[in-house]
């Protein structure tokens, strides 16, 4: 099909970093077990060899601390890339990130930017329980000056940090857990990638299912199934969470007249929630079923394996709503 | 089943009140038929009707001034089965059996006439009438499609009437729609004639609707102005041979060539012609003209003349006589006061020379004439010469167009009105 390196999403993301570092002597990567370790998912092996211990920084197990660090060097010139393990641990970093970084440049009359990066693991799918799993990037995308991304392609993996770092705000980048060992070729033709659209990662007439991050492969697996019974599903992958690209939802939701939203977040005060609110604000007049959303059960992600699987979107579950929407079975 | 609702009769209406019924329970109506009289701040206004069938209910009782988009009355389409029995005496007010079942023996309203005969009116906000579940997509298609909800079966979810249903019912219902009841014959020209008692215009209102659309319009619309001064010497020469062997009555003035100039402009640059909604244009379905009329007790209004692109300039010298007419008494009908594309204004012969108006909002122009008055002018050789003129403006929104296309507007006009036999 394409001349593209067959490698993973894992190695895009360190590909990302390791091209940021050669680009810019202003960029450095600092976290918990970035450097001797390697990263917690492996995403930065080999780079402390590379780059050395100035550039590849471990840090202590304090997530305020040095996300506050990271602030402080990108306001005063620097390029960080700070790297918070799982999105559950962000939540110790909460007031710097909300109360230092998205409010700083406001605050300061514009006096100050913060082109800091941060990046985080998110999502459930691997036995990590209730403290390691959850999927809390609509919590970000609430919070007005920050932007924020969801690569779930290898090409956005790969190329979404370069804009990211140029971008003077404050920006999150959430790699699901579950893309990692995404394997697949890197499309040659592709040297940048945007962080303002949401892209259709495939076309279709009946239905909008609208998604991102770790849900996106299992959103393309039901629109294949649903292609088997002649449902033709249209896929909308956000890649920006914050902020949303309304109108490349909307156009989808006019021309197939329906819409389900799979995000792996809970339902209450959700992503999800938000997308069919605008929705319903937009585009009520060409609906032509009621909204329908596939989310994360609300409980505490369960260790079991079984009823970790029962409580993330599945493709059956999506298949499903598709189906009571098309007033089929149900 | 079809809810006749208190219609909106300009953007800056909220209310309405009923001051009469020209039609009762059982009556056959269609489209454009006057079936009621509503006071707004504009006066009385006769308010025409969209659909066609049978009034089976009124819901509003005379007096009583309601929220624009209340129902007035139920209207069963041609073909469509009672819901009740020919009882009109006692409308069931609170019980309306719905319309998505006709099946059956139509049941009789609930029993519980005697209570609510007895009370004296409903409550302020009529319930509405349980329709079919149909979803917002399939609303409108029907709308488009004609296809009374009723009559389509639904295939969606929880049964709901979806987009596909509608076009399939559309579809496999007889070509033509079913034959309408016989129409009402004479009876119900009589009762179109028949001249209802009506009310002058309130000044005090009058003033307020004014006020409110065009601090609007101020507030909301970045104006752009345009002037341009044309001759007027071949126009008039026109209409004075028009009118030589003519009696006054039947005399073109010059508001006619003006008003038929414009609608021929407009015609080739459809971007002035229709409203700004909801953060977009919307063109106009048609080219129909607001006229402002001055009222002698004070105020103005600007009834429409439709499609005044295609009328002679007979018929719209008689249109603009009957639309003074009425406005100045209070008989303009609904569809003039809301329907206006584009309004123009004309201070006629003891006006101003110039007169650089204000946006009626939702529209997106606004024409100005001045008075025509004689003045120097460079003719085509190079002469100075003696000419009627007048003062041209055009006021657009700048969101919607820009200064540009209202140049060539306004060089349209120009240019229509050096060629008045061609208008």
């Amino acid at each position: 099909m394409s001349t593209g390196v067959r490698t993973t999403y894992r190695e895009c993301c360190k590909q990302a970093i390791r091209a940021a570092l050669l680009a810019d002597p202003r960029v450095f990567l600092m976290g918990e077990d970035v450097g001797r370790y390697g990263g917690c998912y492996a995403v930065s092996k080999g780079l402390l060899e590379e780059f050395g211990p100035e550039r590849i920084r471990d840090t202590p197990l304090s997530e305020s601390a040095f996300v506050g660090a990271g602030i402080g060097a990108a306001i005063a010139g620097m390029r960080p890339i700070v790297e918070i393990m799982t999105v559950n641990f962000s939540l110790l970093a909460l007031d710097q990130i909300l109360n230092n970084a998205a409010t700083i440049p406001h605050m300061s009359g514009g006096q100050f930017a913060i082109p800091l990066v941060i990046r985080m693991a998110t999502g459930g799918g691997r036995q990590l329980a209730a403290q390691h799993s959850h999927s809390l990037e609509g919590w970000y995308a609430h919070i007005p000056g920050l932007k924020i991304l969801a690569p779930a392609t290898l090409e956005d993996a790969r190329y979404m940090l370069a804009p990211a770092l140029l971008d003077p705000n404050p920006v999150i980048i959430f790699e699901h857990i579950m893309l990692y060992n995404m394997e697949g070729e890197l499309d040659p033709s592709v040297s940048s990638v945007d962080i303002e659209k949401a892209a259709v990662r495939r076309p279709g007439r009946d239905v909008t299912l609208v998604t991102y991050g770790g849900s996106l492969p299992k959103t393309l697996e039901a629109a294949r199934e649903l292609a088997g019974e002649g449902i033709e599903a249209e896929v909308v992958d956000l890649r920006v969470l914050r902020p949303l690209d309304e109108e490349t939802i909307l156009a989808s939701v006019r021309r197939t007249r329906r819409a389900v939203i799979v995000d792996e977040g809970w339902c209450s005060g959700s992503l999800a929630a938000e997308i069919g609110m605008r929705i319903a604000e937009k585009a009520f007049f060409d609906l032509d079923a009621p909204l329908r959303r596939v989310c994360s059960r609300e409980v505490p992600m369960p260790y079991a394996a079984h009823l970790e699987q029962a409580a993330l979107p599945s493709r059956e579950r999506i298949v499903a709503a598709v189906h009571e929407l098309l007033g089929r079975g149900g | 089943m079809a809810l006749f609702r208190m219609p909106s009769l300009g953007a800056d209406m909220e209310a309405g009140t009923l001051v009469e019924w020209l039609v009762k329970p059982g009556d056959v109506v269609e489209r454009g038929r006057v079936v009621a009289v509503v006071e707004t701040q504009k006066g009385a206004i006769e308010v025409e009707c969209f659909e066609e069938g049978v009034v089976e209910e009124l819901l509003v009782p005379l007096g009583r001034k309601v929220p624009v988009g209340t129902p007035l009355a139920r209207i069963r389409a041609p073909g469509e089965p009672e819901t009740a029995p020919a009882a009109p005496a006692v409308p069931p007010a609170r019980a309306a059996p719905p319309a998505s079942e006709p099946a059956g023996a139509p049941a009789p309203p609930a029993p519980a006439p005697a209570a609510a005969a007895a009370e004296p009116a409903p409550a302020a906000a009529p319930p509405a009438a349980p329709g079919p579940k149909a979803t917002p997509a399939a609303r409108r298609r029907a709308l488009e499609l004609g296809v009374p909800l009723a009559r389509v079966r639904g295939t969606g979810p929880e049964g709901a009437i979806t987009v596909a249903d509608v076009e399939a019912a559309a579809g496999a219902a007889p070509a033509a729609p079913a034959a309408p009841p016989p129409p009402a014959g004479p009876a119900a020209a009589e009762r179109i004639a028949a001249p209802a008692v009506r009310r002058g215009f309130d000044p005090v209102e009058m003033r307020k609707a004014i006020a409110a659309a065009m601090s609007r319009a101020k507030r909301e619309i970045p104006h752009y102005y345009l002037e341009t001064v044309v001759a007027m010497h071949r126009a008039l020469a026109f209409l004075e041979e028009r009118n030589r062997d003519r009696p006054p009555p039947e005399r073109l003035l010059p508001a006619t060539l003006l008003l038929k100039a414009t609608a021929r402009a407009l015609a080739k640059t459809p971007e002035l012609n229709g409203f700004w909604l909801e953060g977009g244009f919307r063109p106009g379905p048609g080219i129909h003209l607001g006229w402002a009329i001055a009222l002698r007790g004070g105020g103005l209004v600007a009834p429409a003349i439709h499609d005044v692109d295609r009328l002679s300039l007979d018929a719209l010298m008689a249109a603009l006589r009957d639309l003074v007419q009425r406005a100045r008494t209070g008989g303009l009908r609904s569809s003039e006061l809301s329907d206006a594309t584009l309004t123009v204004t004309s201070l006629g012969e003891r006006g101003a020379e110039a007169v650089w108006p204000v946006i009626y909002p939702p529209q997106v122009a606004i024409v100005g004439f001045g008075r025509i008055v004689t003045r120097p002018w460079v003719d085509e050789e190079g002469g100075l010469v003696a000419r009627p003129v007048v003062r041209v403006t055009l006021a657009g929104d700048h969101r919607a167009s820009d200064g540009h296309l209202g140049s060539r507007f306004l060089a349209e006009i120009e240019d229509l009105l050096q060629r008045p036999e061609a208008l």
